[in-house]
């Protein structure tokens, strides 16, 4: 307790504000806003998984703890329940000098939210650390602490310090040993003043840009790839008021850092503080898992350590970092390898190999078992052939004899592996159903989701399991052998063959040759790109300038298509909620002015809104497309009318109807000469304007004309026989 | 040492009219009494660097500087005198006498350089580390006079000026980003690449590139070959070769790299890499040779040269003539803080060149400088100012912040505050000039007063 003793001294020190001096405070938050972890946190929250035996959070207070911090206040939200309950059941509760408290929240949906819920509780007096539930650390708070507190004095804008580690990403997949992406920090080398933070620069592919008044106001900055950010923040108070101003602060780098640094009114500070020799980390995703439990093992996070957190001796350590509870049933035959966990009850077969794994307490292992690598949770039984590599497997499971496990997979609770059954690499398996919505901002799924609909099928878990099982074993039996049980979840987009990245397997060879041959092809890019910018600097600004030109248009497209979005929602919503045309009308129009749109545009995109609805509900047969047209063109033709008061409107229908049938909706090429004379027959183009978009396209590309060709047969008839449309319909 | 220098001396400079003329071109003008080459020469010589070509811009001016160093510096240096078109830029000049190049190594100086770094130290670095390029730089001066309160109009108080962005490894050996120009003034875009093989990058905007660079001769050659648009070593040729350090496409081996197939790509390189080690065994293994170095024997060996910085210590002086206000600046400061560039030096901590008569009660102020067979009348003062050779200067004449060349007459009652006056210029009774310019052989008529106006004869 030496930060303590610290403290006794402090007060008898002169120093009238260590005199009202407020206990150190910790926010630790036990819900980390993602979903990297899915599918276990669908069941269990993220801060409750085991590492190396024992839960996550566990590590985190007792860090809090040694490192002189007296009240903690636990933010739950995901599986509020359990983490409450854990903490009640666990010695935390009833620690003397040692505050947990915790706070209860369902509807954040993001950290901002949690700071946001905890300002308003106004529980927190002066500095606070800023930890998640799931950092490991052994790192000593006092000199950052003290950095902060003398920083404070002198800046009252300094709020935040950020704890940074050495560690140089790999040259190769660009992420760091925990598998999180690079980084790029600029940083004052005196003043260790955090300038500039990039977790994620995808947009300027190949660059990284420093502002120009950052290098102006800094003769010297570093900038670093090479460090690592451990999430441990030692925050003013302020910080909390800041979330509360800034509502839409929801990420605590992404919003709140960036927002910081890139806001030079308010001028606060964010500043950091490296640690060397000891050591920090956050699981973030899989690999950060595997990569913490080994150094665990190992001993770096000493004295966070399984046998020294257990107490009472009940692990031992033995060589080759092995360490084993004090009851276990172990074969003679079987094979132990260096550095590996068994827990309590745990009975291991014949002939069995175990190296670089955690198994947890109560497992039933059979015979000529090989474990790799793995991280075997509590009463799983796995029967005798089976083989796991670089897998982890939750409470419960059972693997049926010979079942094989690739590396990189994960099985969630209770799940059953059949006989023989392989489960292919990088498979994700659960009992529930994977989530049908997915939502790309990844902030939000965690959380709302638990609370809503999955919470229920695992409530019914904890409560009726047999019944469940015996309902899901009829289910989803083929997915995973015969006598399996779970549901093989599809790797979602956006994270498709990018798996091995956050996966526990290590990345195998050939896709790091692979990357590096991409990565090649990329820098000759690249270097071709300098090349034409090298020669002098007029061209390069010249080329800088259609740069931004670039920018523009796409801008201004983007503005197109946000527009259009927005006209068909109004349309929808007009024809669901059966408001009246003028309404539509006056909403369009405003549109129209927010996003600064000609009235052509209006046409084109209420046109399209149309042809969508037509599209989009229900056809068997292009007839019954166009029938399906033909309503809602009559229904709405006055819609379409009020915004056609000339004759170039009228083209740019045409024009737009020409697209959809190119692009969006290709069901409609067929039909277009149909529905260009349902239009003259509504009255809503005008003869003139088809002549006339017949006679712009006719200097156009031979593929551009398609379609005027095949309205050539009705616009022949335009010119001939215009009496004889009717008939003309009927015979197309 | 298997060194070649080149001086780039340049020639009627337009920045520094009227102070250059046809017959002072730029590297002749007197720096407290001497020419600016001599200052480079000067160096060279204390490096033992003898091989010498000055490039100068037009015939008429090579002639010029030709016979100034044949004169000075005969026996002592061998140098060639080559003159180059104008306006073909610091690259073109180095094409325009590429065929005279022969050592392995190639140190490009500009001739206006005053500093007392040896380029002896910046060649040595180079070698040391087998590099492509070795750029010095130094500290960004701060211009402007340090003592204001002379003169109204000149104490704005300047910030250091920014003249680079320049990334350096954490120790400092190695160029990693440098901007120059129009560049500066935007937002810096690094490359990841490089960053992510060196991890840590110090960007510092208070260095400045001084001009004295050390190439590779074959690399040289072949980018300028390679790239004809390529204007200015500067700001082309040593960013073009920072940014393409770890992608190089100039080897420095003679293979012509369209016929290169891999095996001999990698067996050539290899060689180099060990070469490069043996050499650079005094310095810690660099990144290029991480990154140079295979994974895993199938992937392809990445070509890399290395960019090297030379960082003069922030004590050295290190100016570069390039602009009216770099003038008075040099001259002030190689009589004042850097005084010692020049060799002789007297108690009063000013030169007074022999024979030269001094009238009574006539102050000549520390930091002055008087070059020989000048004359001063009475009640005269001179504070922080050059004057040149044979000079007539009459009674109660003030000269404070001043350079005046050679075979100025100046009469009775001028006043000279914060002024250039050219050779043969004749000053009148009572002028008065504060801040002005005067180029050679212009007449100022008695009891005009000028203030920060450029005054010269018009060309006929």
């Amino acid at each position: 307790m030496g930060a303590q003793k610290k403290g006794a001294t402090a007060r008898v020190s002169e120093d009238p504000e260590e005199l009202a001096r407020h206990p150190l405070q910790a926010i630790l938050l036990a819900d980390s806003f993602t979903t990297k972890f899915r599918p276990i946190t669908l069941e269990r929250p993220k801060v409750l998984l085991p590492l190396a035996n024992i839960p996550m959070i566990d590590y985190t207070l007792a860090w809090l703890e040694s490192a002189g911090v007296e009240e903690v206040f636990v933010f739950c939200c995901a599986h509020s329940k359990q983490v409450i309950d854990y903490l009640e059941s666990s010695d935390w509760s009833s620690q003397p000098n040692f505050l947990v408290a915790t706070i209860e929240s369902h509807n954040s949906i993001s950290a901002g939210d949690a700071l946001r819920l905890i300002y308003e509780r106004h529980v927190i007096h002066g500095d606070f650390v800023l930890i998640s539930g799931d950092t490991v650390s052994n790192m000593s708070l006092t000199q950052a602490l003290q950095e902060h507190k003398e920083r404070r004095k002198k800046d009252a804008n300094a709020i935040m310090t950020m704890v940074v580690k050495q560690s140089k990403p790999s040259p190769i997949t660009q992420q760091s040993r925990l598998g999180t992406d690079e980084l790029f920090m600029a940083i004052n080398p005196d003043t260790k003043q955090l300038l500039c933070y990039e977790d994620k620069a995808e947009y300027s592919k190949g660059f990284i840009s420093l502002d120009k008044t950052l290098i102006a106001d800094n003769p010297s900055t570093v900038l670093h790839n090479d460090k690592q950010d451990c999430y441990i923040d030692i925050c003013s108070e302020e910080v909390l008021s800041l979330f509360t101003d800034n509502f839409d602060y929801q990420h605590l780098r992404r919003h709140f850092v960036k927002g910081l640094l890139v806001d030079d009114i308010m001028g606060y500070k964010i500043f950091t503080h490296e640690i060397h020799s000891s050591y920090a980390a956050r699981i973030d995703n899989f690999r950060s898992y595997d990569t913490i439990s080994k150094d665990i093992i190992q001993r770096w996070t000493y004295p966070f350590v399984p046998d020294v957190l257990c107490g009472n001796s009940a692990i031992r350590v033995e060589r080759r970092g092995t360490y084993r509870a004090s009851e276990i049933t172990l074969s003679r035959s079987a094979q132990i390898g260096p550095f590996i966990v068994i827990g309590q009850g745990t009975e291991i077969g014949n002939d069995t190999k175990i190296s670089h794994s955690v198994i947890g307490e109560g497992c039933t292992i059979g015979s000529n078992v090989t474990i790799e690598g793995s991280y075997i949770w509590n009463n799983v039984t796995i029967e005798d052939g089976c083989e796991l590599r670089h897998a982890i497997v939750c409470d419960g499971v059972t693997m049926k004899s010979g079942a094989v496990l690739e590396p990189g997979v994960v099985l969630s609770f209770k799940v059953v592996v059949g006989q023989q059954f392989v489960v292919p690499a990088y498979s994700m398996v659960s009992l529930l159903q994977q989530p049908t919505q997915q939502d790309s901002d990844e902030e939000l799924e965690y959380a709302d989701s638990s609370s809503g609909n999955v919470e229920l099928p695992s409530a019914k878990l904890n409560g009726d399991i047999t019944s469940d099982l015996s309902e899901t074993r009829h289910g989803p039996t083929s997915e995973l052998g015969t006598g399996g049980v779970g549901y093989i979840w599809s790797i979602f987009e956006g994270g498709h063959d990018e798996e091995w990245r956050h996966s526990v397997a290590p990345i195998p060879t050939d896709k790091l040759a692979k990357i590096m041959l991409d990565k090649d092809e990329d820098e000759e890019l690249l270097t071709q790109d300098g090349n034409v910018l090298s020669p002098s600097g007029e061209l390069k600004s010249d080329s800088d300038a259609n740069d931004s030109e670039d920018g523009d248009n796409e801008g201004s497209r983007d503005d197109y298509v946000s527009f259009e979005k927005e006209v068909e929602a109004t349309f929808l919503r007009a024809v669901h909620e059966n408001v009246k045309v003028d309404h539509v009308i006056l909403e369009v129009n405003a549109l129209r002015l927010s996003y600064n749109m000609a009235s052509v545009d209006c046409a084109g995109a209420i046109f399209y809104s149309m042809m969508k609805l037509a599209v989009e509900s229900p056809h068997s047969s292009s007839s019954e497309l166009h029938r399906n047209a033909a309503d809602v063109i009559t229904t709405w033709q006055n819609l379409l009318k009020s915004f056609l008061h000339d004759i170039d409107e009228e083209i740019e229908v045409i024009l737009k109807f020409e697209e959809i049938c190119l692009e969006s909706a290709k069901e409609f090429s067929p039909l277009f000469a149909q529905i260009l004379h349902l239009l003259y027959d509504k009255d809503i183009l005008e003869e003139d304007a088809i002549l006339r978009w017949a006679d712009e396209k006719e200097g156009a590309d031979e593929s551009d004309k398609v379609f005027v060709q095949r309205a050539e047969k009705f616009l022949q008839v335009r010119n001939e026989l215009i009496m004889s449309i009717r008939v003309c319909i009927w015979l197309l | 040492m298997d060194f070649q220098v080149v001086v780039l001396a340049g020639g009627t400079s337009k920045n520094l009219t009227p102070l250059v003329s046809k017959e002072v071109p730029k590297p002749l003008l007197p720096v407290a009494n001497r020419p600016v080459l001599y200052y480079v020469l000067h160096q060279l010589e204390q490096s033992n660097l003898k091989d010498l070509i000055v490039v100068v811009e037009g015939k008429d001016a090579a002639l010029l500087v030709g016979g100034w160093i044949s004169g000075t510096f005969v026996d002592r240096l061998h140098v060639e005198i080559a003159a180059v078109p104008e306006d073909i830029g610091s690259a073109g000049a180095i094409r325009a006498i590429s065929h005279h190049l022969t050592a392995n190594d190639i140190l490009v100086v500009s001739g206006d350089l005053v500093s007392d770094v040896p380029p002896g130290a910046v060649a040595a670095n180079h070698r040391r580390h087998d590099a492509v390029v070795t750029a010095m730089l130094c500290s960004v001066p701060i211009s402007g006079p340090s003592e204001s309160g002379s003169s109204g109009g000149k104490d704005k108080t300047k910030k250091p000026g920014r003249y680079n962005i320049i990334g350096l490894d954490p120790g400092k050996q190695f160029l990693l980003h440098i901007a120059t120009g129009a560049e500066i003034e935007k937002d810096t875009r690094l490359q990841k690449r490089i960053l992510r093989a060196v991890g840590e990058m110090e960007i510092r905007s208070d260095l400045m590139d001084a001009h004295m660079y050390a190439f590779k001769r074959s690399v040289l050659q072949e980018v300028l070959d390679r790239k004809d648009t390529l204007q200015s070593l500067k700001q082309d040729v040593l960013p073009y070769l920072v940014r393409s350090q770890l992608k190089s496409e100039a080897l420095s081996n003679r293979i012509p790299r369209a016929e290169e197939n891999g095996n001999e790509k990698v067996s050539s390189q290899n060689n180099q890499v060990m070469v490069s080690q043996i050499l650079a065994n005094a310095s810690t293994p660099s990144f290029h040779d991480l990154c140079s170095v295979s994974h895993d024997g199938s992937a392809p060996i990445r070509k890399t040269h290395k960019c090297c910085a030379y960082i003069a210590s922030s004590s050295s002086y290190c100016a570069r003539l390039n602009s009216i206000q770099a003038f008075m600046d040099i001259n002030r400061d190689v009589t004042g803080e850097a005084d010692h560039l020049l060799s002789s030096i007297s108690d009063h901590n000013n030169i007074v060149g022999p024979s030269t008569k001094l009238g009574t009660k006539t102050t000549v102020g520390p930091h002055c400088m008087l070059g020989e067979g000048s004359e001063m009348g009475d009640k005269c003062q001179v504070k922080r100012s050059v004057i040149g050779r044979h000079c007539r200067i009459g009674s109660h004449v003030k000269v404070v912040n001043s350079v005046v060349m050679n075979h100025v007459t100046i009469g009775d009652g001028c006043i000279i505050q914060g002024s250039v006056i050219c050779s043969n210029v004749q000053l009148q009774e009572r002028v008065v000039l504060k801040d002005c310019q005067v180029g050679a052989g212009f007449v100022v008529t008695a009891g005009s007063e000028y203030k920060g106006e450029s005054l010269a004869r018009k060309e006929k």
